[in-house]
């Protein structure tokens, strides 16, 4: 308990939340984040209608506008969709599947990526090479490309009564497909120049294993780079997965994102039904938004030369 | 420098390779290709005839061999879906994504590289803090999401701009182009304004970041201590050192952005060959969408190819470098 207490203290004293304190937009995008997340995560209590629950669904109220209009009605606060869906409910369990997909999506990259960029940097040689002509070859075709791609490879391998159900783990494994080599660069960088360090070579010596001098001994002394490059990664994957469930690549009507709400919504356009693509497009905006300005601030408390 | 140029073109040669391989993949092995091809009453000689046509009766190694040899001149084959020859589509589209992509970098660089100039010499200002707020807003808020809201705010409500498609094009020999008509203009306005959102932000924040570094050097000090106007030390010699970068940047980003222009495309139903590609996708037009990839990272791969080696001939050092560095290094 007591080693606990200290652990704790220590945190609070260190210089990341000293900085995080002097912060206001490190703080005001912090608590946004965390009211996002709770809000989609507790969705099946908060939510005023379960959207895939066809029970709780009345065809009478479709369409109506957001509350604040004429014809909105309680308690459809956003509005509903043509099918009579409260547009706050999609919203809010949206969120939830795209953030789980992005969360996913960044720790499969991650571990990825920190895998192949430990081996590479410590064992070197032709391995190094190989893995990093890999990585060359990945970042020269553009992301958006790679990521459809192997989203409609799966697709196509999988018979279509597959696809549906398995859209979320094609849509992760697209993602993360394009994202380790970011983080494969940065470890294996920190990698060259940690193993020629004095405790590699003692740990070496008294006859550690490599794969846990890797893990024990190097990579604690490379994850600062890469929680920068995760946080970053995070509101890139959510935009991703977005664009591919936009792009009819993605989550399928029946589970659907931020993406597929925007993509449903876009066919309403010209019906004066704005409410349908809007607000899905704010909320996808402020989550986007405030991981992006945490990932901005970290990068800055992080890097010694700007203290 | 010959060793290194050879080093860059034989390593342009071989990401190529790999491209052309995961392309053949496809190709081949998402869907069977006669399946794909032929009707459900066709018979097994019928189908035994098309494998032969195809080729996929002989090893694999000879498949791709074939594969590689017929893309480099440009015969992908036939589109599954409307039978036609696959390049001749992709050409006939390519007009239109270029001159998206084209006025979409130039917007990037007249907004851009002032804007990025303003928020680096007056740092402290309210007004380049905003801006520095406002590009974070750029690259968090998805461009397709932006351009739905362009066509809510400018089409559906003010009614404005078109929200979808060309308007009308002049044919000029093989390239069709839309600058010469006002509805053709009036066209582009949306799509190319949110396809270049995001490159402005790029572009502003470069040059920011350039700016704030050369002001720091002696050589703008001495310029001060000249007695220089501001005007003159910032934009004679503080601008001029950062463009090189900016220049290289933007080169290279316009591979990203012909592919990233597909998702524009979508959403303004812009008739370029990012849309022939979404829709090849929807419907597992399987040629349609192995060409398409191997055209874009042919540009791209020559982008990046072309950008080494003009930094090599301006750049002494990087040449001694990859000499010295030999097999070995990378």
């Amino acid at each position: 308990m007591a080693a606990e207490t200290t652990r704790f203290a220590r945190f609070m004293g260190s210089d990341l939340v000293y900085s995080f304190r002097r912060s206001p937009v490190a703080m005001v995008s912090l608590v946004l984040l965390l009211v996002l997340i709770i809000t989609a995560f507790l969705a099946p209590l908060i939510a005023p209608q379960n959207p895939h629950d066809l029970k709780q669904i009345f065809i009478d109220k479709a369409e109506l506008p957001p509350i604040w209009k004429k014809d909105g009605e309680w308690p459809f606060i956003l509005g509903t969709d043509p099918q009579g869906r409260d547009v706050l409910s999609a919203i809010l369990y949206g969120t939830r599947i795209s953030l789980t997909i992005g969360l996913a999506s960044v720790a499969v990259s991650m571990t990825i990526g920190i895998a192949i960029g430990l081996i590479a940097g410590y064992l070197g040689g032709s391995i190094d090479n190989i893995l990093m002509r890999i990585a060359d070859t990945v970042l020269s075709i553009p992301t958006l490309l790679i990521a459809i791609l192997v989203s409609a490879i799966f697709r196509g391998l999988l018979p279509p009564a597959l696809r549906d159900p398995f859209a979320a783990i094609i849509l992760v494994v697209a993602i993360a497909l394009t994202a380790w080599v970011q983080y494969a660069r940065t470890v294996r960088a920190s990698t060259l120049v940690e193993r020629r360090k004095e405790y590699v070579l003692a740990a070496r010596i008294i006859g550690v294993a490599p794969w846990r001098i890797m893990r024990r001994h190097i990579l604690p002394n490379t994850l600062t780079p890469v929680m920068v490059a995760a946080t970053l990664n995070l509101g890139l994957a959510i935009l991703s997965e977005a664009t591919l469930s936009f792009l009819g690549v993605g989550m399928p009507i029946t589970q659907p994102s931020l993406g597929t709400l925007i993509r449903i919504g876009n066919q309403y356009l010209f019906s004066g039904s704005w409410w349908l693509v809007v607000f899905p497009a704010i909320q996808l905006g402020l989550i986007v938004l405030s991981v992006n300005l945490l990932g901005d601030w970290l990068r800055d408390a992080l890097n010694p030369r700007l203290r | 420098m010959l060793v290194f140029l050879v080093k860059r073109l034989l390593n342009a040669a071989a990401v190529m390779l790999a491209v052309g391989f995961l392309a053949f993949m496809i190709f081949r092995f998402v869907g069977d290709p006669v399946e794909l091809m032929l009707n459900e009453q066709a018979s097994q000689q019928q189908r035994d005839e098309l494998r032969v046509r195809l080729g996929l009766d002989k090893p694999f190694v000879m498949q791709f061999a074939t594969f590689i040899a017929n893309a480099v001149r440009g015969d992908f084959g036939i589109s599954y879906r409307n039978q036609q020859d696959v390049f001749t589509l992709i050409v006939e589209r390519f007009p239109a994504t270029l001159e998206l992509v084209m006025l979409a970098t130039f917007l990037s660089l007249v907004v851009g590289i002032p804007l990025g100039v303003y928020s680096a010499i007056r740092r402290e200002k309210p007004l380049a803090k905003l801006i520095q707020f406002v590009s974070v807003l750029g690259v968090s808020l998805p461009s397709f999401a932006v351009g739905i809201l362009f066509i809510l705010l400018f089409s559906v409500s003010l009614g404005w701009l078109p929200a979808f498609g060309r308007g009308q094009v002049v044919q000029i020999g093989w390239w069709s182009t839309g600058f010469l008509t006002h509805s053709g203009r009036l066209a582009l306005i949306l799509p190319a304004v949110t396809l270049s959102l995001f490159q402005i932000t790029l572009v502003m924040r470069l040059v920011r970041a350039e700016m704030l570094e050369t002001m720091r050097t002696d050589f703008i000090r001495f310029a001060r201590a000249r007695g220089l106007p501001d005007s003159s030390v910032h934009f004679r010699h503080a601008l001029r050192n950062c463009l090189m970068p900016v220049i290289t940047v933007t080169g290279l980003q316009i591979g990203n952005l012909i592919a990233f222009a597909l998702v524009t495309e979508t959403v303004f139903q812009w008739p370029g060959m990012g849309l022939l590609f979404v829709q090849a996708v929807t419907f597992v037009d399987i040629p349609v969408m192995a060409a398409y990839l191997m055209i874009v990272s042919a540009i791209f791969v020559t982008l990046n190819t072309l950008v080494d080696l003009t930094y090599a001939l301006v750049d002494p050092r990087l040449k001694q470098d990859a000499i010295a560095g030999g097999a070995g290094g990378r």
